[in-house]
């Protein structure tokens, strides 16, 4: 044996080798399933074992014409749905397609019932073998369609709680330019505490919705997948940013990861509220906005804090507002019309995916060289930290 | 539910009263309510609306109210069409003692000898199987029966006759038959050791006594699952001569009250007379206006407490438990306990259609619900 490193080009195999070295497992992987299927040599494992039946509501609508509802047989069985009841009655029902519902296969089911406004029903649907699947309706209300006047509430109702106290929180930029760096300090560190009261606010709603959609979608490993996602997307963008920074300066390019993080939260805001409404568990009232308002508008402190240096550019500043504000507007709309426990559990994900990477961004521009324990330990910090999260603790107290 | 949010203006304030009671029941409504999926919009000019204006739809005036449901048409009640290969409850309703089948196959599980004194010996065939049976169109119930139907054959003799019934077991768990009527203890088929083994079989012999309306059920434990999964029937005894009036022909009927817990919650998802949900709805009982109605009424409902037979348009004399020969209570409403049964007889007075069920709206809404039709 000689102690010479192999050369390169004797030790490569040529692609097509590679290719092949890849491929093999996978083709006796097929080959060997092919066989197992076919021979039936997996049934044996099965033995005479009931299936397993599950059937998961992912669409409710209540109409003029009753309720629908749409199904997704979420277990690894086939199911036929024999029966159907609303409020322990049997019922008249169509379906469709019509027959069984294979694995992850979807139906739509219409029945003509009188649900009652503002009252709870619950759909329980019988499968051809007993089993019963039951979907709570815990208060009905006619699930809103989208005409001029709802789709206008919706923004309005995104005006009021994103857009509009965010620009208010952005006025305090005069205030972080002419300040101490002790309380500059503060203020970073109230803004971390913020973030990170919103990243566990929004981690939990999304890990709430992630445990609710069908267990076939795996919520939580979605969830986990997204937010990681989300974090490294955003890490890259900012890098992009500052890449360019005869444009941008660095500050500006902190504070617009800043903006994007909480423009994806509010966007979960108004998925959330937008849902809300659309399953009738909202209800309209002025001291729910207010506690909104106030919730949000140290959102705007967040996002012109790291700008502490930085000459005033208005229109850039308005900018930032609508990227951290607009973003409740869509969400509210899409929660309203088109809610997908999906689709939530993905955006909310995300959202808690690029907070997380603000976090950081920020931390990252308080220590600036500085020794992170020393600063952690010091008074404005530790103050701001807890300012921070005690004013959004409080603030959602008001809205519940 | 299309008018002007403005034309409301109590709306918001009745949206948040509703919010406030929802959120004081800590109903699961209250629970589900978190920090954003509740918003409160009211007081600002157009944004009051949604859920309120939804609230006072009805009171408003917009009569009539819902949907565009069709309202002409039964929505009530099962979908689809029952197997009626499998078990046909037209022909189970007035069969007794297999009367149903044609004499070859009759016999193979029902003979009767007459004997010196004048009254028979009746002889039964009577096996427990475990069988899927149809409870609702396209719902099956794994199902434990005797003789592969639930209810179980009806079991009719006259006071006096002697009643042999050779129990074979061929499910696969032990069962035995409990009769209701007077018996030798070795004959009751409830103690341990009166248990027949899968594979095993049993002779119970006992005298028809007294004249009634009884019933017969395994009494393995647990009792309640032996029984709900149906192994249970119709055992009736008549009095000498039978009942009156006598010499007048009468439109006898058998219905068993029964209920099948379909997910094993301890609770039943779909209830009948002769086990077939709303089967009466889509195939009335067909019965002569004028002749008298004699119907067997017997309830065998688990887990609910009570169950009632309720009939429109009309009355009909009671005979409790059948002992008696005089009824003691006319009404149009009559309440059983588990395991208690009644004589119900009538006359149609007029043509026409006439609903049945339990006056237990949800007993009737989940399966038991039929019709008479008068001609």
């Amino acid at each position: 044996m000689t102690n010479h490193p192999p050369t390169s080009t004797a030790a490569r195999p040529s692609a097509a080798k590679l290719a092949l070295y890849g491929l093999v497992p996978v083709v006796l992987l097929v080959a060997l399933l092919f066989v197992l299927v076919r021979t039936g040599a997996l049934r044996a494992l099965h033995g005479d074992a009931p299936p397993v039946e599950i059937v998961s509501v992912e669409r409710l609508t209540l109409d003029d014409h009753g309720m629908t509802l749409q199904v997704l047989n979420d277990g690894p069985d086939p199911v036929r749905i024999a029966q159907v009841m609303v409020d322990d009655a049997y019922w008249q029902f169509t379906q469709e397609p019509a027959g069984e519902l294979g694995r992850l296969g979807r139906a739509t089911l219409r029945i003509p019932y009188p649900w009652v406004d503002g009252e709870a029903h619950e759909v329980v649907m019988v499968s051809a073998t007993g089993v019963t699947f039951a979907h709570e309706i815990p208060v009905a209300v006619a699930t809103p369609r989208p005409n001029a006047r709802l789709v206008s509430l919706f923004a309005l109702v995104g005006l009021y709680v994103g857009v509009l106290p965010i620009a208010l929180g952005l006025l305090w930029y005069p205030l972080v330019r002419t300040i101490s760096q002790g309380a500059l300090d503060f203020v970073l560190a109230l803004t971390v505490g913020l973030l990170l009261f919103l990243l566990v606010d929004t981690a939990h709603e999304g890990l709430e919705v992630a445990s609710g959609i069908a267990s076939s979608y795996q919520g939580v490993a979605l969830f986990t997948f997204c937010a990681i996602f989300a974090f490294a997307a955003v890490e890259v963008l900012g890098a992009w940013l500052r890449g360019r920074r005869q444009q941008v300066s660095a500050a500006w390019v902190t504070a617009l990861l800043v903006a994007i993080g909480i423009g994806l939260h509010n966007f979960g805001e108004g998925l959330a509220i937008g849902t809300a409404v659309r399953l009738g568990e909202i209800s309209l009232g002025t001291l729910l906005i207010v506690g909104f308002m106030l919730h949000n508008t140290t959102e705007g402190l967040a996002i012109v804090a790291p700008l502490s240096k930085e000459p005033l550019r208005i229109g850039r500043l308005l900018g930032l507002g609508l990227v951290a504000g607009a973003p409740t507007i869509p969400g509210a709309w899409l929660g309203g019309f088109l809610y997908s426990g999906f689709w939530s559990a993905v955006f909310l994900a995300i959202a808690a995916g690029a907070i997380a990477q603000v976090v950081v961004e920020i931390t990252r521009g308080v220590v600036a060289g500085r020794p992170l324990a020393d600063l952690v330990r010091s008074a404005p910090v530790v103050a701001g930290l807890a300012a921070g999260f005690g004013v959004m603790y409080l603030t959602g107290m008001w809205i519940g | 539910m299309n008018h002007d949010p403005n034309d409301q203006p109590t709306a918001s304030a009745h949206a948040e009263a509703r919010a406030a009671a929802h959120a004081e029941e800590s109903t699961p409504v209250a629970t589900k309510l978190s920090r954003r999926n509740v918003l409160a919009v009211a007081g600002l000019g157009a944004l009051a609306g949604v859920g309120a204006r939804r609230v006072q739809g009805a009171a408003a005036g917009d009569l009539p109210h819902r949907l565009g449901v069709d309202h002409a048409h039964h929505q009530l009640g099962v979908v689809g069409k029952f197997d009626k290969s499998i078990f046909d409850p037209n022909a189970f309703l007035r069969s007794f003692n297999f009367s149903h089948l044609p004499p070859e196959r009759r016999s193979r599980f029902y003979r009767e000898t007459p004997r010196p004194d004048g009254t028979l010996e009746r002889e039964y065939e009577i096996f427990a199987v475990d069988r899927e049976i149809e409870i609702a169109p396209g719902v099956s119930f794994p199902a434990w029966t005797y003789n592969g139907e639930v209810p179980g054959p009806t079991i009719r003799a006259t006071e006096g006759d002697r009643v042999r019934v050779r129990f074979v077991n061929q499910g696969a768990h032990p069962h035995t038959i409990h009769f209701h009527g007077w018996h030798e203890p070795e004959m009751d088929g409830s103690m341990p050791e009166h248990q027949v083994a899968p594979g095993g079989e049993f002779l119970y012999e006992f005298d028809a006594d007294p004249y009634g309306l009884h019933l017969y059920h395994c009494h393995a434990a647990p009792l309640k699952r032996h029984i709900h999964k149906g192994l249970y029937g119709t055992f009736l005894v008549d009095p000498r001569g039978g009942r009156p009036p006598r010499g007048e022909a009468v439109d006898e009927m058998v219905m068993v009250m029964n209920a099948f817990d379909t997910n094993f919650d301890g609770g039943n998802e779909v209830y009948a007379v002769n086990t077939a949900a709303h089967f009466h709805m889509a195939e009335p009982v067909r019965v002569k206006v004028g002749q008298l109605v004699r119907i067997y009424l017997v309830n065998v409902t688990e887990f609910d407490l009570v169950n009632s037979f309720h009939l429109h348009g009309m009355f009909f004399d009671v005979f409790r438990t059948g002992t008696r020969l005089e009824s003691l209570e006319t009404t149009d409403n009559l309440m059983l306990c588990q395991g208690e049964r009644a004589i119900l007889e009538t006359r149609f007075r007029y043509p026409g259609q006439y609903m049945f069920h339990a006056h237990q709206s949800e007993f009737a809404e989940l399966g038991w619900m039929g019709l008479f039709e008068a001609a």
